[in-house]
């Protein structure tokens, strides 16, 4: 039994070994970055600096933890994009002009995402239809809303934003907020535990006495309140609003997941790879090509190698976790 | 206070149809408190329907279910969870991105609050420590990360921690059916000191001897139906065989010896990737060859690294002809749970389906038909979809897909895990036939008896091969003194 348990034990250390490697990818890849960028440009390590180049991150880190909760759940939310663009220009105009209205629409949104995830849910449909229809449907209210660029941001969030705190750019002191707020309701809450769980094995949950309708409409109300922060955030960054201002933010928000440890099924996520995961890609986006004099035109590819290698990496660690 | 002996759970005349298939067919069924009943039966005999009906998962079409005297109605998981009855499903039904403390936490609403992870952990530690001691497992551990068998001891010992609602049955569906002999034991024997102290247990379980040992009843069922209901002792292998409707074919099990070939070419050579020192595996046309050893040390994963090796050069690692694997664990790496029976067979031999570049259909349901009559498929329409079969029907699914294909080498990752009696003496006549006609098996059983079946049975340890037995030296003693050899050293 003594060699048994020594071949368990030596087993399961290879496999935390792997987990950890994989824990620590995306933290890896954010140093990666911010070494490509110190190299490249050693002034842009500082204060100033960091200020500037993050100051996208805010909007996108929240994007990503919307998109998180959905994906836990075996989901995924092709709207989130059109949906932040839809709340920034609710931002800019109605939450500046007519606060008590503008409250009301944005509630009102995120009502309409907890429906979305129970209309899912009671009529088994694809979440990526049901969003993919929701994306136009964000995107149209959105530019009749606000058919021309233009718009506000609210005194009280452009104040918000733009913070400047002692010592640590207000970008990563949000950010760490974002990833320990979510991290402590997604997996250190008792209730956290269901909602991972749902996405684990929907079956045994539904079992024990949860209701998975209750869950689907609490995540995608989740994500409805993230994506909400997201925009908000975003129009306290960019002061005005545009209608396809947040269309980017789909692609980037599921790759901030994946690129931070998560997988589309099974329920593993991680808040915090999360939101490491939006800051590299925040980064890599296009200070880091910036600095390394990549025209404009072909950032939106080298952005895309950049996620293959990552991404590629990570398949390589996971591999090694493979058991008998 | 004296309390009236009242069941605790009484069904009266329950029916439950899946379309044409009366899958309960008016079934009478009661526990007594601290009884452990046996239950067994056929796949297909509407053993995990009656699971189903009696832990609130499925609703019955027609007949009463009491609970503790008083008749229900709205029956469901919730009512039998708060009533105290529990149920550990044969699908392993833990979230396996969760931790062990968390999966326990899931089945306890009120654990909940500051520091529930420590209660949720303490609960299932001391349960474990109570039902397997020394089992080694963390409530910390990742479930996706614990080895099959000590997922099944969290299942089991999950179903038997309390909290606020009352515990008065457990219902284990195939409790033991990754568990090795050891620990298979150890939870025997914990089932046996819960029924003293009062409570009560259902037993599914293939292993009869199971079944016999600890069971103070047994109920046979046979198409839906409840066939005999007896105290254990009145039972004996034989008899309970002979009730399922498997007796006859009980003699054609029996050891018929294959006839040696002396000078077959040789399929597989094969040493284990751990087992360097290790004796090493040979496999001739026309053989079966058993491996045997604890539940988990290198069996499945020698019989992976082998069908790598048929089709990329491995080393220590020779195949001389095309592979076929049985998959163990039907549900995820077996059957394509989307498709259609005849699909499901059809798959590994598209090459002798095809017309040009597309499937003939046709073909593929001659194929199918061909198959469903060789190895007797129950099923209406072998194009409805392989999930409208028993799960001993899918199995079988996968043993056409691989014996109609051109592999003339099959691996068999320990298939009849929780299948029925009769299937498995229906596929064992077939594998010796096909083994008559040239294919090679390789088998990885749990199961001692099926080694019977074996030319040469190889036992593993720690991902090694300890011991290699040949059929007239093969016993049960022998395999489990080879597999824990150095344990009690």
């Amino acid at each position: 039994m003594t060699a048994l348990a020594e071949t368990n034990r030596a087993t399961s250390r290879g496999q935390s070994l792997a987990r950890l490697l994989r824990t620590l990818l995306p933290a890896l890849s954010l140093v990666l970055v911010l070494l490509g960028i110190a190299w490249l440009n050693p002034r842009a390590i500082s204060y100033l600096g960091f200020n500037l180049m993050l100051n996208l991150a805010v909007p996108i880190a929240l994007a990503t933890i919307a998109q998180m909760f959905v994906i836990t759940i075996n989901e995924l939310d092709l709207s989130i994009g059109p949906f932040v663009g839809f709340v920034g220009c609710v931002t800019a105009t109605w939450l500046r002009d007519t606060p008590l209205f503008g409250v009301a629409v944005l509630l009102g949104s995120i009502g309409v995402y907890a429906m979305l995830g129970a209309l899912i849910h009671l009529r088994r449909l694809p979440s990526i239809v049901v969003t993919l229809g929701m994306s136009f449907v964000w995107q149209g209210a959105a530019i009749l809303l606000l058919p021309k660029p233009g718009g506000k941001a609210p005194e009280w969030l452009l104040a918000l934003m733009g913070l400047k705190p002692p010592f640590v750019p207000f970008p990563i002191i949000a950010a760490v907020l974002i990833a320990l707020i979510a991290h402590y309701g997604l997996m250190r809450t008792s209730y956290g535990a269901v909602l991972r769980g749902a996405g684990g094995n929907p079956v045994a949950i539904g079992r024990s006495g949860w209701s998975l309708l209750k869950i689907k409409m609490v995540m995608f109300g989740l994500a409805g309140v993230f994506g909400v922060l997201s925009g908000m955030a975003l129009i306290g960054t960019t002061t005005s609003a545009d209608a396809n201002i947040g269309n980017g933010y789909t692609l980037l928000s599921i790759a901030g997941v994946i690129l931070g440890g998560g997988e589309f099924v099974g329920g593993r996520v991680s808040p915090i790879g999360a939101v490491i995961g939006a800051l590299t890609l925040a980064l890599a986006a296009s200070p880091l090509l910036t600095f390394m004099h990549i025209p404009p035109d072909w950032q939106v590819g080298a952005n895309g190698a950049i996620l293959i290698i990552v991404l590629a990496a990570r398949v390589l660690i996971s591999r090694r976790e493979v058991r008998t | 206070m004296a309390e009236v002996e009242q069941d605790i759970i009484e069904l009266d005349g329950v029916e439950r149809h899946f379309g044409a298939v009366r899958a309960l067919d008016g079934v009478n069924f009661a526990v007594r408190p601290g009884e452990c009943v046996g239950l067994v039966g056929h796949n297909g005999a509407g053993k995990s329907t009656l699971v189903h009906v009696l832990a609130g998962t499925g609703t019955p079409d027609r007949g009463r279910i009491s609970v503790a005297g008083v008749p229900q109605s709205g029956y469901s998981v919730l009512r039998a969870r708060t009533l105290g009855i529990r149920c550990v499903f044969q699908e392993l039904s833990l979230s396996p991105n969760l931790t062990v403390a968390e999966n326990t936490r899931v089945s306890h609403r009120s654990i909940t609050g500051f520091g529930w992870r420590g209660t949720a952990a303490k609960l299932i530690v001391d349960k474990l420590d109570e039902i397997f001691p020394n089992h080694g497992i963390d409530p910390n551990d990742v479930v996706a990360d614990l080895a099959i068998g000590k997922r099944q001891m969290v299942e089991v010992a999950r179903a038997f921690t309390v909290t606020d609602d009352p515990l008065r049955l457990v219902i284990l569906d195939e409790p033991t059916s990754s568990l090795d002999a050891h620990t298979a034991g150890q939870l025997l024997a914990f089932v046996r000191r819960a029924t003293s102290n009062g409570m009560s247990c259902i037993l599914i379980s293939h292993l009869l001897g199971e079944i016999l040992g600890t069971s103070d009843r047994i109920v046979v069922m046979r198409d839906g139906k409840v066939v005999a209901t007896d105290v254990a002792n009145a039972f004996d292998r034989d008899r309970l065989i002979a009730t399922m409707g498997g007796g006859a074919r009980r003699a054609a099990a029996a050891r018929t010896e294959s006839a040696k070939r002396a000078g077959a070419p040789l399929r597989v050579r094969a040493r284990p990737a751990h087992g360097s020192d290790g004796a090493e595996l040979m496999a001739h046309e026309g053989e079966i060859i058993g491996l045997a050893g604890l539940a988990g040390h290198g069996q499945t994963r020698f019989l992976l690294d082998i069908f790598a090796a048929s089709t990329r050069r491995r080393p220590n690692i020779e195949v001389t002809a095309p592979v076929a694997l049985v998959a163990g664990d039907r549900e995820t790496d077996g059957i394509f749970p989307l498709w259609s029976i005849a699909e499901n067979i059809g798959i590994r031999s598209l090459a002798q389906l095809r017309r040009g570049p597309f499937i003939a259909p046709e073909r593929e349901a001659r194929f199918a038909e061909e198959w469903k009559d060789r190895i007797g498929i129950r099923t209406l329409d072998l194009w409805n979809n392989v999930l409208s079969l028993s799960g001993g029907n899918q199995q079988k699914v996968l043993f056409a897909r691989a014996l109609g294909s051109d592999a003339r080498i099959v691996l068999m990752d320990d298939p009849m895990r929780g299948v029925d009696i009769g299937t498995k003496l229906e596929v064992y006549e077939l594998i010796r036939a096909e083994a008559a006609a040239g294919r090679t098996f390789l088998w990885y059983t749990t199961e001692t008896e099926e080694l019977d079946n074996c030319d040469h049975v190889y036992v593993f340890r720690n991902g090694r091969i300890v011991a290699k037995l040949d059929r007239n030296e093969l016993t049960e003693e022998k395999v489990i003194q080879s597999s824990f050899a150095e344990a009690s050293g």
